[in-house]
This record gives C-alpha cells, structure tokens and sequence, in this order.
C-alpha cells in the first residue's frame, strides 16, 4: 500500500509538473501580455510594471522563479505580492502569484475566498447525487422489470442527455420564478445552494443509479445471496447486507470522475447562479487573460481531483483484495 | 468475428432503430441545412422583445425570405441558390419563435446543430487516429512501453481536462490575429483541434485493452505457429476484433465531446456569434430569462434538440454494446 502510495505521489508530482511547465510557456509566449490595454502605457511605467512581476527575464529564469521558493533576484528582491508587501514564494510553496486582472489582490488570495464556496456547492451535489443515484439504482435492480424500474431507467438516461445549464434554466424557470421557492441567483443561505446542487447533482446521480442497478444485478445473481435468501434471512438484509456491497464497488470507482464531472460542471453552474466560487474565477480569468488566476485554479482543481482519485483506488483496495493483488 | 448479425440484433432492437432514424434525419436536416424553407438564421428583425412560437396548423408558411451570400461556404451558396429556385421567397413561419432581435429560432437550432456534428466528427477522428493507434502500440510493444504509455494516459485522464482546454482556449484567444494571419488557422479550427486532443484517451485504454486479450488469444497463437507475418496477424485477427469496442467506445465519446462543445460555447470560450452552437442558443435563453416575461421557447428549444440527440445517441450506444457484446448474443 505504502509502495502504491509513493508511485501515485510521484507520478501526480510528474504530471503538475508537466501541465504546470506547460502552461507557463503557454502563457508567456502569448505577444501582448496582460498590460497591454486600450491605451498605451508610458514606455517607462511599462518597463517598471514588467520588472515588478519579473517578465523581463529569460523564460527558463521565470519558469523557475515562478515554481519555486529558490530565489533568483540578483539583488535579493522577489516579485511582490499583490498588496505589495508580501514576497512571492512561488507554486511549490503554496504560492500563486498576484492575480493580473484583480490588482491589488494575489491568487491565493481569492482562492481563499472562492474556494470554500465551490467545495461546499461540489460536496453538497456530490453527496446528493450519490445519495439519490444509490437508492434509485438499488430501488430499480430489486424491482427489475416493472414499470417502476422502466421510469427510473428513462429518467436516468434523460438526466444524462441533458447538459447542465439547460437543467439549471429548467429549475430557475419552475422553482425560482414561476413557483418562486429558492432564490433565482446569488450566494449567502443555504437555500441559495439548492437548485445549484441540483443542477450540478442531476447527471451524477444519473450516472450513479446507472452503475448501481448493474452492479446490484450481477450481485443478486450470484451464489452467495442464493444462499442467503435459502437460508432465511429477511429480503432486505439479504438486499442491504449481502448485495448492496457488490454494487458500491463500481459506484465507488465512478467516484473520482464524479468530483471532476462536479468541478467542470460548477464552472457553468457558478455563472448561472452567479456564485462567487473559484469556477466563475476561472472562466473570467481564461477571459481576460488573468494568466496567474488561471494557473492556480488549474493546479488546485487538477490537485483536488488527483487526490480523490487515489482516495478511491485505496477505498477500491480496501473493498476488493483482487484489485491490490493485480496492481502491486 | 464478422459483422453480420449485427445489424439483424441492432434493426430487432426497436429502441436502437427510432434512434438510428432520428439521428440519420438530424444529420441530413444539418448538413442540408440551407436547403429547407427556413427563414435565414441570421436575419435581423427590429424588435425587442423575442416573439413567441406560432404553431403550423396556425400558420404554415410566409413571404419574404432573402438570401445572404456574404459569408455563405461554396457548397452552401449552391444549396441557397437551389432552395431560391425551389421555393422561392417562401419560408417556414416562426414555429419555435423567434429571439430579441427577431431571428428565426427554428432555423437558428438546425443549423447550430451543424456545430455539434463538427465536433463530434474532430472527436471521432482523433479518437480513431490516436486512440487507437496509441493503444494497439501499447498493447502489441511489451510489459515496459505499456506500462509508460498507459501510466501517461491514466495521468491525463486523472487531469480535470476541461480547465486546461478552457485555459488554452484562453491562450489561444489572444493569438487569434497572428494565427490567421501565419498559418491561416482561424480559431474554430483550433477549438476543434482541442476538442479532439482531448478525447481520444478512453479509446486508447480500451483498445490497449482489446488487444492485449487478443495478444494472447488461441487463435492468434495458431495463426503465429502457422508462421502468419505481425502485419497478417495485426490486419486479420486483431484489428477486426477491436473493431466492436471501438464502435463502442465511439458511441460513448461522441456525446460527451457534444456536451464538451455545447458547455464551452456556452461560456464564451467555444464556437463564437455570428455562428451558431447549441451551447449559444442556451446561453442565449438563459440571459433572456426574467420574472416579468419568461421566454421559455429560448430556453426550451435548443435544450430539446440537444437533450434529444444526445439521448438518442445514448440509447443507440445501449442498444449497440448489446448487439456487439457476445456474451449477450444467442446463437
């Protein structure tokens, strides 16, 4: 496990650094950088703005300032901070940078603040869907063939058809405005979080319920629950504590692309909503060329979702010893 | 494995047959877009505020369309030129209403749709080029190669990949002007470059997979002993037993690069006004919403023609992984 571990940890530290290097030569080759406005600045104030975030140094010089806490100023001067007083410590340290388009403010700044409004919103619809998806997948596996599992089955591959902002503008549309219950935008209550999660919930649980059934059918096929049901035991112990596992293993693997799905999803669900999290950050960011902003929701998103992933594997170890056997 | 029977199973499924057919009607409705009596999708009305539908058995037809050569494709100039000389000015009425700025929103769907069939194709392309050539390699060159490879694909797809499209997307955005200028790339093509970039990696896995279960297949074993070439062995056994995962695979791909596209134009970041996308049209409705006046047909309509395509292209997936899986078929 400790072995397993290691290699993920090295193969994440790889992949960072990879999309990390990546995308700074991306952003720096761009002509025109984040200062060129509409109007021209002073040649001298330009040269002064470019020394302050260090653009006037070769590219391999930034590439290094800006991962890490080495520091390379001949005079010992780093690149400030967003209010000016803090020095950049650089991505290895936990350090974005100041943000380009919001002066006055770092990256890690505003992640602060967005942060924990997106993974409030990704959690509450993450658990949701889970939550949902289980219980209509289990509902529908045990009552394979009636109507009741036909329904399901239609709602679920609908919920999938459908992206999230037209689900979103369906629930502003019923539940905001023409049935007004939740409030149509905006961020402060709980009640501001509902139709948000919904939306962003809708195609996991769908997706959850889908994975849940089969792995439920193939469970409820199997000897073992052949026994337990010849052997007495009431229908529902038989169903929660025989069958059930076998159909959260593949639920629990769908687990680390759900985050991602929820994530991706927030950055349309945000907007709609017009919650100030980290994804309506990242869209407006990619949208006026806010190159450090960018980055660092990247890095933290990309991290977030590493992290999850091999949470699952080593849930999915845990569950299955054939799956430890196979990958040692 | 040959593909007869196939067909048979898909044509007895009745669900994947409708699908078949629907999804047949909506591609030849796009790609002859220009050749049905709609009112042109660019068309401005002055008015300001959307118009609501009127059914057909209210009003069928009306007076007063006008070609737009301007910025039309050859083969698209031709098809307007045919549909003058076919039905004249006639054009359908605004069945599906029309948006702020009087555009026929009907027409706006059908040929928003032509969007989403170019991404699905960049997706199938990629898929089908590097995906399966990414993954026969891996599969046919040993334990070491392998494992690189597949550990590179499982770290990018553990990557949440729309942030680095939308990031390069970005990028690219800034250097659109030099872009068409050097290469004479303009920025759709890069979108849909993008787009398939990133969508070939479940194929990969699961043609790795395929043939590496192949690899070790009796029948490719006899044909080795009987002294068959690699290339015989890959052209004639392999490669016509990965065909059904691929086909497989496609079908899973397919919609989720629609939703890709839909999501990014949605934000700004894909398929750009004047030209159309589902993802516009929505975003479109969505701005439009309001408590004094909801103007669902904005909303409604570009979601019931994505939901049922991708809907369509789902059930039709079903239907296909049944139909090629052999494990399900009764002989």
């Amino acid at each position: 496990m400790i072995r397993f571990l290691a290699r993920r940890l090295v193969w994440f530290a790889a992949t960072l650094l990879a999309v990390v290097t990546l995308s700074f030569f991306l952003m720096r080759a761009v002509r025109g950088g984040p200062f060129d406005a509409e109007r021209r600045l002073d040649p001298t104030i330009e040269r002064n703005l470019r020394a302050r975030y260090h653009l006037d140094w070769p590219l391999w010089k930034q590439l290094a300032a800006y991962l890490g806490p080495i520091n390379l100023d001949a005079h010992g001067a780093r690149a400030v901070g967003g209010d000016g007083t803090r020095v950049f410590a650089g991505v290895l340290a936990g350090d974005f940078g100041p943000s380009l388009a919001y002066r006055d403010q770092t990256v890690g700044d505003l992640l602060r603040e967005s942060l924990p409004i997106s993974l409030a919103l990704g959690s509450l619809a993450l658990l949701g869907a889970v939550a949902v998806g289980l219980a209509a997948g289990v509902v529908s596996a045990v009552r394979r063939g009636t109507p009741l599992d036909a329904a399901l089955r239609v709602v679920a591959t609908v919920f999938l058809a459908l992206p999230s902002f037209v689900v979103a503008s369906v629930l502003v549309i019923l539940l905001a405005f023409a049935w007004p219950l939740f409030p149509v935008a905006g961020f402060g209550t709980w009640r501001h979080l509902v139709l948000p999660a919904l939306a962003l919930g809708a195609p996991i649980a769908a997706n959850v319920a889908r994975l849940a059934r089969t792995g439920m059918l193939e469970t409820l096929g199997q000897d073992f629950v052949r026994t337990a049901r010849a052997k007495g035991l009431p229908e529902r112990i038989v169903i929660l504590r025989h069958a059930l596992p076998g159909a959260l293993l593949p639920v629990a693997s769908y687990l680390g692309p759900a985050a991602a799905g929820v994530l991706t999803g927030s950055l349309v669900v945000e907007r709609i909503f017009a919650i100030p999290g980290a994804g309506s950050h990242f869209v407006n960011s990619a949208l006026n060329r806010d190159y450090t902003l960018a980055m660092g929701v990247t890095i933290v998103y990309c991290a977030i979702v590493y992290a999850l992933n091999t949470l699952v594997d080593v849930f999915h170890r845990l569950l299955d010893p054939r799956v430890a056997a196979e990958g040692a | 494995m040959s593909g007869t029977g196939v067909w048979e199973r898909l044509r007895a499924h009745r669900a994947s047959w409708w699908c078949i057919l629907f999804l047949g009607a909506v591609a030849v409705a796009s790609l002859a877009a220009p050749l049905l009596p709609l009112p042109s999708p660019s068309a401005l009305a002055l008015q300001d505020e959307p118009a609501p539908p009127v059914p057909p058995w209210r009003e069928l037809v009306r007076h007063g369309f006008r070609p737009e050569f301007a910025d039309l494709s050859w083969t698209d100039a031709r098809l307007t030129e045919l549909r003058g000389r076919v039905f004249g000015d006639l054009q359908t009425a605004p069945w599906l209403g029309t948006d702020a700025k009087g555009r026929d929103l009907l027409a706006r769907v059908v040929f928003g749709s032509r969007t989403s069939i170019l991404a699905a194709l960049a997706a199938t392309l990629a898929s089908l080029a590097i995906g399966v050539l990414f993954g026969a390699v891996a599969g046919l060159a040993g334990p070491r190669v392998d494992n690189l490879m597949m550990r590179t694909v499982d770290a990018l797809q553990s990557l949440p990949f729309v942030f680095l499209v939308i990031f390069v997307i970005g990028i690219v955005n800034a250097y659109r002007a030099e872009l068409s200028e050097r290469f004479g790339i303009d920025r759709e093509t890069v979108f849909y470059l993008v787009i398939g970039a990133v969508s070939w990696l479940t194929m990969a896995r699961v043609v790795r997979g395929q043939v590496l279960v192949l690899r070790n297949a009796a029948f490719v074993e006899a044909a080795r002993v009987a002294g068959a070439s690699p290339a015989r062995i890959l052209a004639r056994h392999v490669l016509p037993n990965v065909l059904p995962v691929v086909v497989v695979t496609l079908t899973l791909t397919i919609p989720t690069v629609m939703l890709t596209e839909a999501f990014l134009s949605f934000l700004g970041l894909g398929i750009e006004p004047p030209k159309m996308s589902w993802g516009i049209l929505a975003a479109d409705g969505i701005e439009a919403i309001n408590p004094i006046r909801i103007a669902w047909w904005l909303v409604a309509a570009p979601a019931v023609a994505m939901g049922s395509v991708l809907f369509a292209l789902n059930v039709l997936g079903d239907g296909l992984r049944d139909a090629l899986d052999p494990r399900t078929r009764r002989s």
